[in-house]
């Protein structure tokens, strides 16, 4: 079951050594459990992957049901409800349903992904993230051959989310895949960081993650995902079509209208950091450009 | 003016009159690099670029709207605040310099870069021409100045405060992601404090 991508982690990188040590060990266990079609390190992978510190990525985060600010997240999420936590998935599934957070993973391996995470707003992160193939979960609710879309809806808790009470954007919020994304290997969703369960300002209990599109499109604490056969809306979109497409990949030739994506800020680095150049598709584009062969990525933005 | 407002404006001012205005520019470099310390030391979170780049521009708003509030408030309520009113704008000129330089020397690093970005972001581009707008003021804002000047020259150079903070202002509203309520409530202030002058200045034409 899955392991069907491995980590382009280069281990000499990683600072600390009881970590590095941990890494090798896991890797070494990803080789022996690799299963045909793994996919193989791509080559902008020879960059040093660091992973930020779970400080840094529990503590700098966009979550806008919890306010506008990168701190709000962290300072409300503890209220959110995540237990017992359950995802209802319907639309043109073989067995729709809900499923609780045990069933949606029972019988698959929990794996650690360490993904770039690149946000719109030209800021980035690595993350190792532990969690499961998105395609694998949607195998277990059995996706019918006329669907084209996997839709997401995030929770809506407005006791606890002072977001949600002010309505500063539309909530719930949602978002959206092609099917063919979301069933790419690198697709996953996310139970936990650093081997620890998911922060709640990270999109506790369990989130999407897709390393090549802009950090929006990986909707955190889902409740609900719908099998469709039309684009479902999504909702930065909805607030701004001309900014944030369906697609928003990332792509450092394509500027956002107000502002340039060619580079970013890597979290973390400090007051005196460089800004690093943003790769094509995030550095996944040797996974991931054949999914969008004969599009103009100019348009379909 | 009811008559009770009058003395009670009246005791403020001799109380005002005692206190200087060089504190204002003492308080002001002492907040910058307090700032700037947090920002070195975690202070302000993982991202300390951006912070103090935001938080350098904030100041520097606020302290030119309370620029803006000195004339009115003396108008409604006979409190005298001019005598502060050089040290509010000339640090106010040093919040926006110390923004554009965060953005300049920490973010972007690179003279093509500044440059492609000033002429490609409208948000930058009216960001910067405010920038450019307050140089002069912050250049003039000495007695020599207004004497070789002449007072009144001096004011209407002074007016361009006015084109400037409203520049300000579309430039917060125009970087803003979505659509939170802060850069909203700063135009409207602004827009506001700027409507009152010139009801003002119609009445002062109307009645010469
Ligand atoms: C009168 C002049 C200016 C004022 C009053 C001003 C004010 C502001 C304010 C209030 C913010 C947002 C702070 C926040 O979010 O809390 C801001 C952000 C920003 N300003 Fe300015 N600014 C001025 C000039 C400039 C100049 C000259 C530049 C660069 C050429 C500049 C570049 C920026 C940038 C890059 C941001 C942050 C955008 C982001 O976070 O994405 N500003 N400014």
């Amino acid at each position: 079951m899955a392991h069907r991508w491995k980590n382009d982690l280069t281990p000499n990188e990683v600072t600390p050594k009881g970590l590095w040590l941990n890494r090798r060990a896991m890797m070494a266990g990803l080789g022996a459990a690799a299963v045909t079609g793994a996919m193989p390190a791509s080559r902008a992978s020879a960059q040093a992957l660091e992973p930020n510190t779970l400080e840094e990525i529990s503590s700098y985060n966009n979550f806008y049901e919890f306010g506008w600010n990168k701190t709000d997240p962290a300072d409300h999420a503890h209220a959110m409800v995540t237990s017992p936590w359950s995802i209802s998935i319907d639309g043109m599934v073989d067995r729709p349903g809900t499923y609780t957070l045990e069933q949606l993973l029972e019988g698959l391996d929990i794996e650690e992904r360490i993904y770039r995470f690149r946000c719109v707003e030209a800021w980035s992160m690595v993350v190792p993230w532990n969690g499961v193939e998105l395609a694998d979960v949607l195998a277990k609710a059995g996706v019918q051959s006329s669907a084209r879309f996997v839709a997401f809806e995030t929770t809506v808790q407005p006791d606890v989310m002072p977001g949600v009470r002010g309505r500063i954007i539309p909530f719930p919020y949602v978002e959206g895949l092609r099917l063919d994304e979301a069933q790419h290997p690198l697709t996953m969703l996310a139970t936990g960081i650093y081997g620890d369960p998911m922060p709640k300002q990270n999109g506790a209990p369990i989130r999407l993650v897709v390393p090549w599109k802009y950090g929006f499109k990986s909707i955190k604490s889902i409740v609900r995902i719908t099998l469709t056969d039309e684009q479902p809306p999504t909702t930065w979109n909805r607030l701004n079509a001309r900014e944030y497409g369906f697609y928003s990949n990332v792509n450092p030739t394509v500027d956002h209208p107000r502002w340039s994506q060619a580079s970013e800020r890597k979290i973390g680095g400090g007051l005196f950091a460089r800004r690093q150049d943003t790769l094509m598709f995030n550095g996944y584009e040797d996974q991931v450009a054949s999914l969008y062969a004969g599009m103009d990525l100019r348009e379909d933005y | 003016m009811p008559v009770s407002q009058q003395s009670l404006s009246r005791s403020i001012n001799a109380t005002l009159r005692r206190v200087p205005a060089w504190p204002i520019y003492i308080i002001g470099a002492a907040w910058a690099g307090w700032l700037f310390y947090l920002g070195l030391t975690g202070g302000l979170g993982p991202e300390p670029i951006n912070a103090l780049e935001r938080r350098y521009g904030e100041v520097a708003l606020q302290l030119l709207v309370a620029g803006l509030f000195v004339t009115p408030l003396r108008t409604w309520t006979g409190v005298n605040l001019v005598k502060f009113r050089r040290a509010l704008g000339l640090t106010a000129f040093f919040y926006v310099l110390a923004h554009f330089l965060v953005w300049a020397v920490l973010d972007l690093r690179s003279l093509a870069r500044i440059g492609e970005e000033i002429v490609k972001r409208p948000y930058i581009t009216i960001g910067f021409a405010a920038f450019l707008l307050l140089i002069p003021l912050a250049l003039t804002s000495n007695n020599i100045s207004i004497k070789r000047l002449g007072a009144a020259t001096w004011r209407k150079l002074h007016r361009l405060t006015y084109p400037a903070v409203l520049l300000g202002a579309i430039h917060y509203i125009w970087l803003v992601k979505g659509y939170p309520i802060e850069p909203f409530i700063y135009a409207a202030v602004i827009v506001g404090l700027l409507l009152v002058r010139l009801r003002w200045t119609r009445l002062r034409s109307a009645t010469a």
